[in-house]
């Protein structure tokens, strides 16, 4: 069998163990589900591999590989394959999904081994793998919406997992509804699509929209059906990918398990947005309104987010913010016209992202259940690889060079400022934001693993390191997130057709961006180290000096408030008063329940008629036989 | 040939007899026959119906009138018996525990 032709075995996999384990998991031992579960997507990893290393020895005319499998819809015109296509770009994110997910099924065998759902756990992770595989290897914009509707599901059921505690079921509701939104966007766009293409497939769509007689540029400022379609996309993005204004759930969504933190919300499923836009170049090259529209949004949750997390005390909550900041980065290259500086970001965050949050999750195993780094503190002794590996994740992130992050961010900003209207501001804000990311994640690394501990001996029992089936995955997301910006991402995904025409950064502006860049990282650094281990007092000053700022970040700008009082409040205010209390409870109810009485009054009078007497009935007889009579003699 | 308005008017006859007969009679087997009379009016209307037109079909319905009755009357004499043996009357104005 070639290494194409098990292309299917790769989704198909994980579904299998989902399936085994959502169903007879109840009766099996633990350690046979957590085999179940990791092997089958281990299984589905080495099979990507094969199926990339085999796709890198063919000329780029090959490419891209595609299987259809069957006709899922058929409808008229309207044709939609269950097919799946494999280059450049669904090559990467299948190694991504496939070997970051495997570690994380590892790291979670040790995390969750003390719960009660082990079996339910690992059935929804596999099935989560089976449809982030399907949407990355989707050959078309339906079955990509398939795989995005059902990562959705799989981050509600997940967020939601420890459901009898009340916030975690909100926060899971949260993601649905906010996700929705973003749904909705993405739903309309393929029905315009379709409309524009009558085609719903990539190669089909792309090839047309080639045609530049039929499909002009979009100049900037206006707005046509492509600006639309690329607007649309981009709302799914950002609701799945965390952008502004439809970031609110991934904060909330911390309430699951940290390994699922680290695989859906970190590395894998809010990166599809990301995914989303870099396979619709084409697309959003013919649209460069829409292009701008994403760089804008994505450069600003970059620093919006990044500054509320400088604020934040949960140790998963500054991850999360930092997240929703650095798929803000992501967008910044795919809207900048670079889609393989977005793409090459994405990577590199996979690793590191995955890294710090699984990171998070030994400190808070070891800590037996505490989030708040305000309570930790000198841990570096009591988890020494849980130190080394977080501080590696730490590196990597705040963009120090030599790690994988700092060649990604560098990519990032450089497409910004090659930007042709604005990439000086781009740029400008991006930096911010880096110095920003950097300060926030050295004060986290401070906070948790330096100084003296803080937290009392009474509440915490014995502080640990954790078992090795959670170190042994840090230990090699640790190397990844050094090695990971060696490897020449955008060189090797521009063959995908992933580049707008643009003047190419010269050499010595270069340098100099990556100079400002890596001072702004160092400031971060030096920043986090005077406030908090050089002048220890000096925060909570400057906290109580700029006390409306302060309590701005650390409400997150009111934002959950506004929605609350604008979208949330109407809504339930309506539904209670209006269409329970008046539609339903009078109109609905009210209805039936006056049909009940007429039937019932009217039969307390007739039910007379049955006396029990027979000869009472021959009497109604004749009378209805005189009747009959009366009417054909009339 | 006797006009068919006669026999119509004898079969009127028989069946409003069945019909006081089922109004008055309070004993149920006198009920059953009040219904055996009706029926057989019934009949009579077909058997003239039939002579008239010349047509057998009338008469061949007649058979069928003939074994519904039988059937009838051997299920409601052995309703009868099973009543009386309950109640030791054959009063059906005794018997109207079936209502509302």
């Amino acid at each position: 069998m070639g290494a194409f032709d098990s292309l299917w075995l790769i989704p198909i996999l994980p579904l299998i163990g989902a399936t085994v384990n959502g169903v007879f998991g109840k009766r099996l031992p633990k350690n046979v589900i957590g085999t179940l579960a990791a092997g089958s997507v281990g299984l589905s990893f080495l099979i990507s591999l094969r199926a990339f290393v085999a796709m890198l020895a063919l000329p780029q005319t090959g490419l891209p590989i595609l299987r259809d499998y069957f006709t899922w819809i058929q409808a008229g015109t309207f044709q939609a394959q269950f097919g799946l296509m494999l280059d450049q770009l669904s090559g990467l994110m299948i190694l991504i999904v496939t070997g970051v997910g495997f570690l994380i099924h590892i790291y979670s065998i040790g995390y969750m081994s003390h719960e009660e759902g082990f079996y339910r756990y690992f059935s929804y992770l596999n099935l989560f793998v089976f449809f982030m595989l399907t949407l990355v290897l989707a050959n078309n914009y339906l079955l990509m919406f398939v795989g995005w509707e059902g990562v959705g599901l799989c981050s509600y059921l997940l967020i939601g997992f420890w459901f009898s505690k009340k916030s975690a079921a909100d926060a899971g509701k949260k993601a649905f509804v906010v996700n929705r939104v973003g749904d909705f966007g993405f739903i309309l766009a393929i029905m315009l699509i379709y409309r524009t293409f009558e085609r719903v497939d990539f190669q089909s769509v792309f090839s047309r929209v080639e045609d530049v007689s039929l499909f002009p540029v979009e100049p900037l400022g206006t707005v046509g059906v492509l600006t639309t379609i690329c607007l649309l996309l981009f709302v799914g993005a950002a609701g799945k990918s965390a952008q502004f204004p439809l970031y609110v759930w991934l904060p909330d969504a911390m309430e699951g398990p940290t390994p699922v933190s680290a695989l859906i919300h970190a590395a894998t499923m809010v990166t599809a947005g990301v995914y989303m836009v870099a396979r619709s170049a084409a697309l959003y090259n013919h649209a460069p309104g829409a292009l701008f529209v994403v760089a804008v949004v994505g450069v600003f949750t970059a620093i919006y987010a990044a500054s509320i997390g400088l604020v934040q005390t949960d140790i998963k909550k500054v991850l999360a913010y930092s997240t929703v900041s650095q798929l803000g980065y992501m967008f910044l290259g795919c809207g900048a016209g670079v889609y393989a500086a977005g793409v090459f970001h994405l990577m590199t965050h996979a690793f590191f992202k995955a890294l710090l949050f699984l990171g998070a999750g030994s400190v808070i195993h070891g800590m037996g259940g505490i989030q708040d780094i305000r309570q930790m503190g000198g841990l570096r002794r009591h988890m020494p690889w849980t130190y080394r590996t977080f501080l590696v994740g730490t590196l990597a992130i705040a963009g120090i060079p030599g790690l994988a992050g700092f060649f990604s961010k560098d990519a990032v900003l450089e497409a910004a400022w090659s930007h042709a209207a604005y990439g000086k501001l781009l740029w400008a804000v991006g930096v911010i934001a880096a110095g920003f990311t950097s300060f926030y994640m050295f004060r986290l690394l401070i906070l948790t693993f330096y100084g003296a501990p803080r937290y009392s001996e009474h509440d915490v029992h014995h502080v640990h390191e954790s078992p090795s089936s959670m170190v042994v995955p840090l230990i090699i997301l640790a190397i990844f997130s050094i090695v990971a910006g060696y490897i020449d991402i955008p060189h090797f995904l521009t063959p995908a057709s992933l580049e707008t025409e643009r003047e190419a950064v010269s050499s010595s502006t270069g340098i100099l961006l990556t100079a400002a860049s890596t001072t702004v990282a160092l400031l971060g650094f030096a920043l986090a180290y005077l406030f908090y281990v050089a002048r220890p007092g000096l925060p909570d000053r400057l906290a109580a000096r700029a006390h409306a700022m302060y309590s701005i970040l650390v409400n997150k700008y009111y934002v959950d408030e506004l929605y609350d009082a604008i979208i949330v409040w109407p809504i339930v205010q309506t539904s209670r008063e209006l269409l329970w209390k008046v539609v339903d409870t009078l109109m609905i109810d009210g209805a039936v329940n006056a049909v009940g009485r007429l039937v019932r009054g009217s039969a307390s009078g007739l039910k007379h008629m049955q006396s029990g007497y027979v000869r009472t009935y021959a009497g109604w007889i004749l009378f209805g036989g005189v009747l009959v009579v009366a009417w054909f003699l009339r | 040939m006797i006009p068919i308005g006669w026999y119509l008017i004898l079969s009127a006859i028989l069946f409003l007899i069945g019909v006081l007969g089922f109004f008055i009679k309070r004993n149920i087997i006198a009920l059953l026959l009040s219904v055996e009379i009706m029926l057989n009016a019934v009949n009579l209307t077909f058997v003239a119906f039939s002579l008239q037109h010349g047509k057998i079909s009338g008469q061949i319905f007649v058979f069928f009138v003939l074994v519904v009755a039988a059937a009838e009357a051997a299920v409601g004499l052995a309703l009868v018996i099973a009543m009386f043996r309950n109640r030791e009357s054959l009063n059906v104005d005794r018997s109207n525990l079936l209502k509302w």
